[in-house]
């Protein structure tokens, strides 16, 4: 036997399961239990750049809503820096960049409200995690911009299927409102990373 | 801007796979296709950061925080206490731990459980904290009790506390789930048998841990969380980085 190396073991994930909104959301889930609720204000109200909203659906293998996901944001601002300090640059009094936002549990439609972020190693885009029942461990993905040249982007262009890349491209419609549903399993599923 | 030092990769062996059928809801929840392994990059080395201004002085009291003053919560008192680390041992400061649980009678509160265990007047069930510098928490709260749930016919969850970990990076993002101690349901659970490696199960569950319980207050149990670890930066004339 060789020598032991000395590395401890990353903690298994497990399920956020059925009832996650309690703790991760509670007071969207219409329990008010603290004053203040993590991820409600990603942008602040001091940032630059374009208001937009992002909304859609997760669908599970058979093509129904999944009412009880979760899905936390993490982006840049305008200017393609982020809220933390191995990020190159000051973000604007406010900005978070982390948001949380669950679905109106009768249909499985969730929206969120924010700034379009800035290029950051390629083309702008949002970083979403995606926890749920079912979900054993939480499923990373990007969502980029149907107006934004993403065709240089190096993450994009890692995805040997071309065709299995517009199911990261969300559609703008109007009033600045962009549509990406998420696709869980089968046909066009949704490209999910280990990161 | 120099490439940033990439978080270790990780080991999707320890962790459940994404279809573990056995969980029946993971069925129709799991990619089929093959995850896109990325290096890391800037949006996945950074990650929000947390501060004692995002949360209450008492949100980690779940014995007072949603009780009615001068009453408290019904069931066993437990401290729920331990340090987040990385894998290379070294404490993560600053971390957001954030918790849920069902109450003493394993019923939550929440709308969409109709367990007919009764709910507790003076229990909420959910509390947030942030690591010290030596990567230290804890939580005051009641011992969750088992429940039943829809998978097979006779299914009960073991007694369990929800954790949702934030390290420093986006790629250390972690939900896991804490269970006790000689529980005879940990064996037997479809969600906690869906990882495949036992040592990964044991790293699960909180040990008993008598020198830290408060006697005759609460009793307490130990719960170390390890999320990834990161590698030395790469300079350009140390090219194997550590």
């Amino acid at each position: 036997m060789a020598q032991k190396l000395d590395y401890l073991r990353e903690t298994a994930s497990q399920t956020a399961g059925p009832y996650v909104h309690i703790g991760l959301a509670p007071g969207a889930a219409g329990f008010e239990i603290f004053d203040n609720e993590l991820g409600q204000d990603i942008a602040g109200p001091n940032a630059k750049g374009e208001r937009i909203r992002v909304e859609g659906i997760v669908r599970d293998g058979t093509g129904s809503p999944v009412k009880d996901v979760l899905i936390e944001i993490w982006q840049a601002n305008a200017d393609g820096i982020y809220a933390h300090p191995e990020s190159a640059g000051e973000v604007e009094e406010g900005f978070r960049g982390f948001g949380r936002v669950i679905p109106a549990f009768e249909t499985g439609i969730w929206a969120f409200d924010t700034i379009k972020p800035g290029a950051v190693d390629g083309a702008p885009h949002l970083n979403l995690w995606v926890v749920a029942r079912g979900i054993n461990v939480g499923l990373n993905t990007r969502l980029y911009f149907s107006d934004e040249d993403n065709s240089a982007d190096p993450v994009l262009n890692l995805i040997e299927w071309e065709n299995r890349r517009a199911t990261l491209i969300a559609q703008r419609g109007d009033d600045a409102t962009y549509r990406f549903d998420i696709t869980l399993q089968g046909d066009n599923e949704t490209v999910f990373f280990d990161v | 801007m120099g490439k940033p030092a990439e978080y270790y990769q990780r080991d999707r062996r320890l962790h459940p796979p994404a279809h573990a059928p056995h969980y029946k809801t993971s069925v129709t929840r799991s990619p089929q296709k093959a995850l896109i392994s990325l290096e890391n990059s800037i949006s996945e080395i950074t990650g929000p950061r947390f501060g004692h201004n995002d949360i209450g002085a008492n949100d980690n009291d779940l014995l007072f925080n949603f009780a009615t003053p001068g009453e408290s919560p019904i069931g066993e008192r437990i401290i729920m206490h331990g340090r987040v680390l990385d894998e290379n041992a070294r404490p993560v400061p600053n971390a957001l731990v954030e918790i849920w649980q069902a109450n003493a009678g394993g019923r939550y509160r929440h709308k969409k459980d109709t367990y007919l265990a009764p709910m507790d007047p003076n229990f909420g069930g959910c509390g947030r904290t942030i690591t010290d510098e030596n990567g230290y928490y804890f939580f005051r709260t009641v011992k969750p009790g088992a429940y039943p749930w829809r998978n097979w016919v006779n299914d009960w969850r073991p007694a369990h506390i929800h954790f949702s970990i934030f390290g420093t990076a986006w790629a250390q993002r972690l939900i896991t789930q804490c269970y006790f101690e000689g529980d005879p349901l940990i064996p037997k659970c479809p969600i906690v048998q869906s990882i495949p490696d036992p040592e990964a199960i044991e790293q699960l569950t909180a040990a008993l841990d008598l020198n830290a319980t408060i006697p005759l207050d609460s009793i307490a149990y130990k719960f170390d969380v390890v999320l990834r670890g990161r590698r030395s930066t790469l300079f350009e004339n140390r090219m194997e980085g550590n």
